[in-house]
């Protein structure tokens, strides 16, 4: 078993507010990440993949196709937008970077037909980041 | 969902790699430039990896307010810009990053119980890095 990195990034703003919570409440638990004008972060995101390496190529997954999903279906979603209002997962999800981390989970490990996902790992700030290894 | 979330901290301190149960020659044949007399000092980056289940309220595994402030007050207020040496922690233990991941963790377990402590990772320098899962 070999594992794979591939790191990219991308940039969006989001705010973080529970529509349950009051004002107050939403202002203690986020604060400043409760303005509803939004603020924003260069994110850079490490997805690792694992898998036996193919005899013939000598790979364990072609990084055109890997680099192909994660720009359909991460980059093309992510960069640049607005997480609250344009990705439809943080639609009702408050976008955190736990959450983040597990949509890009969600999004890639259907599409990836030879290796396996084995980490996604989001960095919001260099001192901040958060691993999902899919676990329930 | 379980998820893992690390924070990054910066502290400095001084040290110096000396055991007394060593003879002056074995500190400096183990030791090498550590065990100068005077000690020297770093510039530690710290990681410190807590993990648990994703709050569906919140959108978070804990509130890093409430994890910025456990190591801030009882790691970094403890270590920053002292000796390490003096400290009452390296009383009876060489200050070696080993053992001062393992102290580190030690202190976050009773004192942090927002998520579960998975890690402790540190960097020395650029090079040299540890880390300590409490076993």
């Amino acid at each position: 078993m070999v594992y794979l990195t591939r790191k990219c990034e991308f940039s969006a703003s989001h705010y973080y507010h529970n529509p349950d919570f009051t004002e107050e409440e939403n202002r203690r638990v986020f604060g400043k990440c409760a303005n509803l004008n939004g603020h924003g972060h260069n994110y850079t995101l490490e997805v690792t993949v694992k898998g036996e390496i193919d005899p013939q190529t000598g790979f364990v997954v072609d990084l055109k196709d890997l680099k192909e999903i994660l720009d359909r279906e991460v980059l093309d979603a992510l960069d640049h937008r607005h997480l609250n209002k344009e990705v439809p997962e943080f639609a009702r999800q408050i976008p955190t970077t736990e959450n983040i981390a597990i949509a890009i989970w969600q999004r890639l490990e259907s599409k990836l037909k030879v290796a396996r996902l084995h980490r996604v790992r989001l960095y919001e700030l260099p001192d901040l980041f958060v691993d999902f290894y899919g676990e329930a | 969902m379980k998820a893992h979330l690390t924070r990054r901290y910066i502290f400095s301190a001084s040290h110096r790699l000396h055991s007394d149960i060593l003879t002056m020659e074995e500190n400096r044949a183990v030791y090498g430039k550590c065990n100068n007399p005077h000690g020297h000092g770093h510039n530690y980056a710290l990681e410190v990896t807590v993990s648990g289940q994703v709050d569906a309220a919140t959108g978070m595994v804990c509130n890093l307010v409430d994890l910025d402030a456990a190591v801030r007050n009882e790691v970094l207020e403890r270590f920053d810009h002292v000796n390490l040496n003096l400290r009452p922690e390296f009383a009876a233990e060489v200050p070696t990053t080993e053992n001062l991941s393992e102290v580190i963790f030690q202190i976050l377990r009773q004192s942090f119980d927002k998520a579960h402590l998975e890690k402790v990772r540190i960097e020395e320098t650029a090079k040299n890095s540890f880390e300590y899962c409490g076993s």
